[in-house]
């Protein structure tokens, strides 16, 4: 085995990108708080960020760090423009759980 | 000691991340966003080993700083506190449970089953400010001059949304 000489590869940093990501999937999908479920989506965002600074380093690219940066940047804006949301949807409705916030159901 | 680095830290990663999500021992939105920031922690613990030492002090700035205060500023405001149990719907949370377990099985194998091994880039590879940012300010000036029109927007939008009577 080529990875047991080499120590930890790009394939131990894509397992741990690909387990987190996995666990903000779940949390979309399981919990029913809409934070809890915002906060998992930037697990998400996290996991993809790991898998690209991977590549990079192992691929002697800096160019998926620059990505990295990018992505940060947006996420900080769509932190905002997400929770901005929630606040208004909680001042209209009362409540943060996804299982009232229905008025969209067919 | 990089290998043993790699471990404490995707361990911590994995675990805290696994806390945000389920927490076994309290249902208090505060407690989640606590560990996320752990988790954005270790996450640049990660950084760090993998030579992105500027992205490592952006993560912890930008995302444990900046947007994690964002964060527990609207906990408090919506004043949440324990969430109320209500009854699970077991059968979702099995199918959600076996398609998320799915969806890792198989990215693993494809990665596994990948000749990713073979890369290891080269040696005294990092992404220090001075590399990032010459690039940044070179190859992908344009994008970079985007990305404040997107910040921008961004605040406009906040605060047309944050007006009491939306209309």
């Amino acid at each position: 085995m080529k990875l047991v000489e080499t120590g930890i590869g790009l394939e131990h940093y894509l397992a741990v990108s690909i387990l987190l990501f996995s666990l903000g999937l779940l949390g979309v999908i399981a919990r029913r708080n809409v934070i809890i479920i915002y906060m998992s989506l930037e697990l998400m965002l996290n996991a993809a960020s790991l898998a690209l600074v991977a590549f990079s380093k192992f691929n002697g690219n800096l160019r998926g760090q620059v990505m990295v940066f990018f992505i940060i940047t947006v996420a900080a804006a769509e932190v905002a423009v997400g929770l901005a949301l929630i606040v208004a949807l909680y001042r209209k409705k009362q409540t943060a759980h996804v299982e009232d916030l229905a008025t969209l159901r067919l | 000691m990089e290998n043993f680095g790699f471990y404490i830290f995707a361990f911590l990663t994995l675990l805290c991340g696994l806390l945000v999500v389920a927490n076994p021992f309290s249902r208090n939105p505060v407690t989640s966003a606590m560990f996320l920031v752990l988790t954005i922690v270790s996450l640049a613990g990660l950084f760090v080993l993998l030579g992105a030492y500027f992205l490592a002090a952006v993560q912890i700035v930008v995302y444990a700083g900046a947007v994690m205060v964002l964060f527990l500023f609207v906990i408090m405001l919506l004043d949440l506190g324990q969430e109320t149990r209500r009854k699970i719907k077991v059968a979702g949370l099995v199918l959600g449970g076996v398609s998320v377990a799915a969806f890792a099985a198989l990215a693993l194998k494809l990665v596994h089953e990948s000749d990713l091994a073979r890369h290891h880039g080269p040696a005294g590879f990092q992404g220090s400010a001075e590399n990032l940012g010459r690039l940044l300010f070179t190859d992908f000036m344009a994008p970079f001059e985007v990305i404040s029109i997107v910040l921008l927007v961004a605040v406009v939008g906040v605060i047309l949304l944050s007006k009491r009577d939306l209309k």
